[in-house]
Parts: structure tokens; sequence; C-alpha cells
């Protein structure tokens, strides 16, 4: 999931007969699947959660360029960097389609931005582990894009409505990010025995974290149980990260590569996988900013912010030149 | 910086001569910029073959509360659909 842990201020969820007749009718319009447009009544709490959901989206996507764009200048064939330019610059697209959708809740992209750069919001854990091999390039659009399609095809369907279409146009985007990924799998599992061994190493670094990507267990999680109710999540994280193993494992079996997870096996009765959890003191960590790479990535995020404010600069400067000389040509000729 | 920048509208004609769509917003110093931005962002995959963009602060929406006594005349007016008609069979296509 691009948004792990999104705090709720919920202490527990309210039955519709605690509401006040406002929130009620409110709560009662999810419940009938309408969405729910931006300058109409929402409660404070709905609006503040999905600022922090979709911000921390938003982030995710912008983020998640850095470790692709590592790749850019050294893929393999001009084929190859042409599809990673493209998948990049889909990345940064849907970052904005995001901030868009975030900016109707009444919030400025500055000061998510500005959020973003001091630390104080989130982006998913996954990007703050490195890219060594071309294969990670592989793993991480197979992986990471699969993990993210299979939190974003649902949240189609969420209740407010500018994130809804977000997510519509993302999801047609993505399947190209998961499916070139793949293709990159095949490539190197149907070459050397090196390169079959890079694409198993990249599975091997990528596999936990990807499972990280769904976040911790739910089960009890009141914040959860409330974006549930709004239906701004509409699975939990456990079922997700259920489905994504039950979807993974038969994919990378036709690559002849092995899951790093001795306990995977089969369960008939459930109809899926069972698995290993990925190591949660791990995840906690990277979240509190001691992953491989975080110092790298917020300071790349930083650097390009300000390294661009001469260009951002000039172009305000152009505008306002622009906007005079159109003025005073129409005075002029009054 | 962008905060400086006004929020266009974007609105986008598709491939099949329909009516140019609103697709979303972005930030951008002027129009001009707007327009390439809009480029970028949001036909990426040929979705269109004409632009539109528009400063948000030009654009004046009904309010959301008002959407009972504004749309309510149009519900009670049923004999504008020519499904209200009925026309017997014996008279063919109509």
């Amino acid at each position: 999931m691009y948004a792990q842990m999104v705090k709720t201020d919920a202490d527990r969820v309210k039955t519709l007969d605690e509401m006040a007749p406002q929130e009620r009718a409110f709560q009662e319009r999810i419940d009938r699947n309408e969405k729910i447009e931006p300058k109409e009544w929402m409660p404070e709490a709905y609006r503040t959660t999905l600022i922090r959901q979709i911000g921390q989206h938003a982030h995710s996507e912008i983020v998640g360029q850095l470790p692709e764009g590592n790749w850019i200048t050294r893929a393999p064939t001009l084929e190859r960097k042409a599809i990673l330019l493209a998948k990049v610059q889909d990345e940064a697209g849907h970052g904005l389609y995001l901030y868009c959708a975030a900016e109707t809740l009444g919030v400025s992209r500055d000061e998510l931005l500005e959020k973003l750069h001091s630390g104080k919001m989130k982006y998913s854990s996954i990007f703050n582990y490195p890219t060594l091999t071309w294969a990670d390039m592989g793993a991480v659009g197979w992986l990471v894009d699969g993990a993210a399609i299979m939190n974003q095809v649902p949240l189609q369907r969420t209740s407010y409505g500018p994130y809804s279409r977000a997510m519509v146009r993302i999801c047609k985007e993505e399947s190209f990010h998961q499916r070139q990924g793949y293709d990159i799998m095949m490539k190197m599992c149907a070459g050397t025995a090196d390169q079959k061994a890079m694409a198993q190493d990249a599975l091997n670094r990528f596999w936990y974290p990807s499972l990280m990507m769904f976040g911790p267990s739910d089960a009890d999680s009141v914040h959860s149980a409330q974006s549930l109710a709004w239906k701004i999540k509409v699975d939990t994280n456990d079922e997700l990260r259920q489905k994504f193993v039950d979807q993974t494992v038969p994919q990378a079996k036709y690559l002849g590569l092995t899951i790093p997870d001795a306990e995977l096996k089969w369960n008939e009765e459930k109809g899926g996988y069972d698995f290993s959890q990925p190591d949660w003191d791990e995840f906690f960590d990277v979240i509190a900013g001691n992953g491989p790479c975080n110092k790298e990535r917020l300071g790349a995020r930083v650097k390009a912010w300000d390294d661009g404010a001469w260009y951002r600069d000039g172009l305000t400067a152009h505008a306002q030149k622009a906007a005079t000389r159109r003025t005073t040509a129409k005075i002029a000729a009054e | 910086m962008s905060g400086k920048w006004p929020l266009w509208e974007v609105f986008i004609r598709g491939q099949h001569g329909l009516n140019h769509r609103h697709v979303g917003s972005l930030h951008a110093p002027d129009a001009e910029m707007a327009i390439l931005n809009a480029r970028d962002v949001y036909t990426r995959r040929n979705e269109g073959v004409s632009i539109w963009v528009v400063p948000s602060a030009q654009i004046t929406a009904s309010s959301p509360s008002e959407k009972g006594p504004l749309f309510e005349p149009a519900n009670s007016k049923v004999y504008r659909h020519p499904t209200f008609f009925d026309i017997p069979e014996e008279v063919g296509h109509m």
C-alpha cells in the first residue's frame, strides 16, 4: 500500500444512532455508495484523514521516482531506457493527480511538499530500499507496482470523488508498470546463469519489503475500522497481503525463481498460501527514518526542490512581465 | 513557490469528436505553461486532440446546499422524456 498506517483521530467507530443528524446523513450517503464531492459537508476527521492518506500516497509516487531514476542512464538498451523513462514520468503524473485531489480538501500543494520535506509526512517505506542492479528494476515493477495495484484497484471505489477519479486514471496506467517489470524478470531469467542469479537476488531483497507495503496487521486497529466505515479504505491490510502473495507465487514459479520463505506453502483449507510475516521491527525502524536510503531519498527531493527554485521563479517573472506587457499594450491602444 | 501559481482546470477533447471534458487541474504561472503541463500530465497516451485551460478562479460553481431548489423543477416534469408517451405498436417506430 502506498499509504501506510494512516491515523483517523477516532478512538472508536460511532454507530449511526450516536451521530448528530448531519453526520448520520453523511454516513448514510457513504453506505449507499454515493460519492462525496469537494464542497459538500464532511466531518472534519474525514477531511483530515483523507489529506493524510492522499498526501502520503502522492508523496510515495513522487519519491518512488528516485529508486528507478537511478537506472535511467544505465538501462541496458535504448528501448529499456525509453520504457523506464515513460514509467518514471507516469509516477510524476500520478503524484500530480493525487496532489490535485488533496488540494480539493483545502490544503495547498506547497503545504504538503513542505511537510514531506520536513519529514512531518511520510511516503511508503518501500522507497527507502536501494536499487542495486538492473534486475531491481524488474523486481520493483513486478512486486512494488504489483502491490500498489492490489491496493489501488479497490480504491477506485473509494467514497471521495476526486480521489476515486484519480485512482481510475492511475490504475489504467499502472498495469504497464507491472508488466514492464515482469518482462525484465522474464528476460533475465531466460538469460545466463549470472543474470538469473541477479533476478533471484532482486526477488530476495524486495520480497519482504513488498509485503511491508500493506502495513502491519490492522485487524484490531480502530483507525482502520473508521477508514473502512468511511470507505476510504476498502480491504484490510491482511486481506490485501494475502491476495498479493497468492497472485505472486505462481508468477515467481513461472520465472523459475524461489520466494525467499521456507514456510511458504499452499493451504487448501483457506484456499491461499501460508507465508512468513516480514520483520515488523525493521518496518517501524524504516518508517522512523532509519532505513538504508531514507536520508538519501529525502535529501534528493529537497535538493531537486531547492535547485529548481530559480526556474520556478523565472517562469513566475516571465508570466508577470507578459501580463504587464499585455496591459500596457491595451492601454496604449485605447 | 507553486503557491504563487494559479490553479488551472484542464479540459480535453478526446479522439472521437466529443465535447471537451474536465480531466483535472494543475498549477502553472500562465496559460501557455498550463497548456504544456496539461499535455504532459493528462495526455501521455494520446487521450486528446485539443486542450482548454481555464483559471479555476474564473469558474462559478453552483452551491451543493442549493442542489434541492436548483434541480427540483426538473424532477416533476417527466413528460420531457419521450418514454412518458405510450405510442401504439401499430404506429411503428417514432
